[in-house]
C-alpha cells in the first residue's frame, strides 16, 4: 500500500471549545475514508504528547464514526479557564490549530479509488 | 399542530453582527408556517457584569445589545408573526422588557406581547457557604463571602408557557443556550416533558443555533483548505424541525457562507465533552449516533438524537470578585529584535523578583510565542533568530491593583532603562470576575413566567 506522509490540517478540520479549565477539540475528517488511519494514529496518548506542554491530568478520545470525526477532551490545560488565565487566549480557541499541525501517514490509493467507484455508482 | 418548524438564529453571542437577523427575518418571513427567532446574547461574564450595573442602578442590569439586536427587526417580526426568544434579560429581565415596549413605542407599533422568565437567580436562596458546598470543581468559593452573581440554567418549561400564554417575546436571564430553541418546539409541537428523543433533537436543534454563523461557515475559513464565499455577509442559520425531531440547517438564500456535513459537524461537537451525555436541564442528549446527511447546496439533515432523564440538579454559575487584571506591552522590531525583547523579558523578571516576589508574571513574545504557549519551557527556549517585530506582554493579576501596577509601570520604564528601541507601550488594568460552576438541586429554582403588555 502506497502512503504519504501529510500535516493533520490538510484532511482534517478541527475546532475547539472550552468549559472552564477543561478543553475540547473536535476533529473531522473531510473525506471519510481517511477515519480509519487518523483512528489509529492520533490516540489519546498522542494528543497528551502534543500538550504536555500544559500539563493535562486527563486526555480522553470519543469515537464518532458515523461523522469520520473524534472529540477530544483535555482537563486542565487552560491555566484556569477564561476567567482565570493569564494567557491571551484563555479560552483556548487557537489549540485546535496545535494538535492540526502534526504529521500523519494516510494511503494514496484507496481513498482516491473510493471516490472513483463513488462517481462510477 | 404544527407540522414543521422554522427557527433561526439572530445572534450567537453579545458581540455578534448586529445586521445578521435581518436576512434571517426576510427568509422566516416568506415561510409558512410557526417561525421563531432566537438570541443568544449571555455568556459567562456577561451576566455578573450586568448584576453589577443592576446594583448601581435597579433600571439596568440587562444585556446592553438589547437594542442593537431588536431594533432593526421588531417591527417586521411582530408584523409577520414571527417570535422573539432572547436571554437577554441577563440580570434584570423586567427591565429589558420594559426596554422593548418603549422601544415599539419609540417606533410607533402597537405594544407587543412580552413575557419575562424569571427565577434564575440564587442570590438570596442560597448563601455564599451553602454554595461553596455545591461547587464541583476547583475552590473559587472556598473563602468567597461576596458572591457577585449565582445564576441556575433554567430549562425550555417556562418559554414554551410563555408562548402558550400568548407572548410574542419572551425575554429570559439564565437558560440553557439550547432550551431558545427548545421552548419554541415543545410549544409548538406540545412534545411531553418525557418524550426524551424528542427533547434531546430540539436541544440538538438548539445546540447547533445557539452560535449563530458558527454552523453556516463562520469560524471555519481556513483558504485554501477550506474556503467560505463572501465571510463579510454570512447568513446565519435557519432550522426547520419536524415534530419527530428530524432536522434540516440551511441559511437564507443570497447570503455568503457554506452550510455542509462539515461546517455542521464543526458546530455538533462545539463544547461538548462526552458525546453521548451532554447534559442538560431537561434532558441528557446523546450524539453519538446522529447522521448529517447533504441533502442539497446549504441544506444539511441531522438525525438520530437520543435522550435520556435529565440529572436530578441544575448546573449554576456563580461570580465572584477575583481582583485585577494587569497587562502592559512593548514592541522590538528590526535587526537583533528578538535579542533585545529578549533581554527586556529578563530584566522585567528581575526587577519583579525584588519587587512583588510573590507575583505570578506571565510573559508572552507575539510574533514568536504567545497563544500556543505555556509559558515556561517554550519561553526559555532559544528564539527563532530571524523574528523582526516582536511585542513582548506581560500579565498578572492580584487581589492588590497597587501591586499589579508595579509590573505596569516597570513596563514603562523600559522606555529609558531597558534595551534598544522599544516602542509603542500600552498598559491596561481591568477587574476580574471569577467563575465558578455549581450543581444545585431543583427544589432551589423557582421559575416563573410574567407576561407585560396587551393580552392575547
Amino acid at each position: 500500500m502506497t502512503t504519504k506522509t501529510v500535516k493533520l490540517y490538510e484532511i482534517a478540520n478541527a475546532r475547539s471549545g472550552d468549559k472552564g479549565n477543561r478543553l475540547n477539540i473536535a476533529l473531522v475528517c473531510r473525506d471519510p475514508a481517511h477515519y480509519p488511519a487518523l483512528a489509529q494514529q492520533v490516540t489519546a496518548d498522542r494528543v497528551a504528547a502534543v500538550f504536555a506542554g500544559r500539563r493535562p491530568t486527563r486526555v480522553m478520545r470519543y469515537e464518532l464514526p458515523k461523522l469520520a470525526a473524534f472529540n477530544f477532551v483535555l482537563d486542565d490545560v487552560l491555566e484556569g479557564g477564561v476567567n482565570a488565565s493569564l494567557g491571551l487566549d484563555g479560552h483556548g480557541k487557537s489549540l485546535s490549530y496545535l494538535l492540526l499541525d502534526i504529521p500523519v501517514q494516510v494511503a494514496v490509493e484507496p481513498v482516491h479509488a473510493l471516490r472513483a467507484s463513488a462517481q462510477i455508482v | 399542530m404544527a407540522s414543521k418548524v422554522f427557527i433561526g438564529a439572530g445572534a450567537g453571542f453579545a458581540g455578534d453582527r448586529t445586521d445578521a437577523a435581518g436576512p434571517v427575518v426576510d427568509a422566516l418571513a416568506r415561510l409558512a408556517g410557526p417561525r421563531f427567532l432566537m438570541f443568544e446574547t449571555l455568556a459567562e461574564r456577561t451576566l455578573a457584569l450586568s448584576q453589577l450595573e443592576r446594583r448601581r442602578d435597579p433600571r439596568r442590569g440587562f444585556n446592553p445589545a438589547l437594542d442593537r439586536f431588536i431594533a432593526p427587526v421588531l417591527a417586521r417580526c411582530l408584523r409577520d408573526e414571527i417570535r422573539i426568544i432572547g436571554n437577554f434579560g441577563a440580570a434584570n429581565p423586567r427591565a429589558a422588557a420594559a426596554r422593548i415596549l418603549a422601544l415599539a413605542r419609540e417606533q410607533g407599533l402597537r405594544p407587543p406581547r412580552v413575557a419575562v422568565v424569571e427565577g434564575d437567580d440564587l442570590t438570596g436562596i442560597l448563601s455564599a457557604k451553602q454554595l461553596a458546598a455545591r461547587e464541583t470543581a476547583g475552590a473559587i468559593l472556598r473563602d468567597a463571602t461576596d458572591i457577585i452573581s449565582a445564576n441556575l440554567y433554567l430549562g425550555a418549561g417556562p418559554i414554551a408557557q410563555a408562548l402558550d400564554q400568548g407572548a410574542e417575546i419572551v425575554v429570559t436571564g439564565r437558560v440553557a443556550d439550547s432550551a431558545l430553541a427548545l421552548g419554541p418546539l415543545i410549544h409548538a409541537f406540545r412534545w411531553r416533558s418525557d418524550d426524551w428523543d424528542r427533547l434531546a433533537a430540539g436541544t440538538l436543534a438548539g445546540h447547533l443555533l445557539e452560535c449563530g454563523a458558527q454552523v453556516t461557515g463562520g469560524y471555519f475559513a481556513d483558504p485554501p483548505y477550506k474556503e467560505v464565499s463572501a465571510m463579510a455577509d454570512l447568513g446565519y442559520p435557519i432550522a426547520e424541525i419536524y415534530a419527530d425531531g428530524d432536522l434540516v440547517i440551511t441559511k437564507p438564500p443570497g447570503t455568503g457562507g457554506r452550510v455542509d456535513r462539515l461546517t455542521v459537524i464543526e458546530q455538533l461537537l462545539y463544547e461538548i465533552h462526552d458525546p453521548a451525555a451532554y447534559l442538560g436541564p431537561d434532558v441528557v442528549l446523546d450524539i453519538s449516533a446522529v447522521t448529517v446527511e447533504e441533502l442539497a447546496p446549504d441544506r444539511v439533515r441531522v438525525r438520530g438524537a437520543r435522550g435520556r432523564p435529565a440529572p436530578e440538579t441544575l448546573k449554576a454559575t456563580v461570580c465572584v470578585d477575583g481582583g485585577m487584571l494587569g497587562e502592559a506591552e512593548i514592541s522590538y522590531a528590526g535587526p537583533n529584535a528578538a535579542a533585545r525583547a529578549r533581554l527586556a523579558a529578563e530584566t522585567i523578571r528581575e526587577r519583579m523578583r525584588k519587587r512583588a516576589p510573590g507575583l505570578v508574571v506571565r510573559t508572552d513574545a507575539i510574533g514568536v510565542i504567545s497563544v500556543l504557549g505555556d509559558n515556561g519551557a517554550a519561553l526559555a527556549e532559544p528564539w527563532p533568530s530571524g523574528a523582526a517585530d516582536v511585542r513582548l506582554r506581560f500579565a498578572a493579576q492580584s487581589a492588590s491593583a497597587a501591586e499589579v501596577e508595579l509590573l505596569l509601570d516597570e513596563v514603562e520604564a523600559l522606555y529609558c532603562a531597558g534595551p534598544a528601541g522599544g516602542a509603542g507601550v500600552r498598559r491596561r488594568l481591568t477587574p476580574r470576575l471569577a467563575s465558578a460552576s455549581c450543581l444545585v438541586e431543583r427544589k432551589f429554582a423557582s421559575p416563573r413566567v410574567v407576561l407585560l403588555g396587551d393580552a392575547p
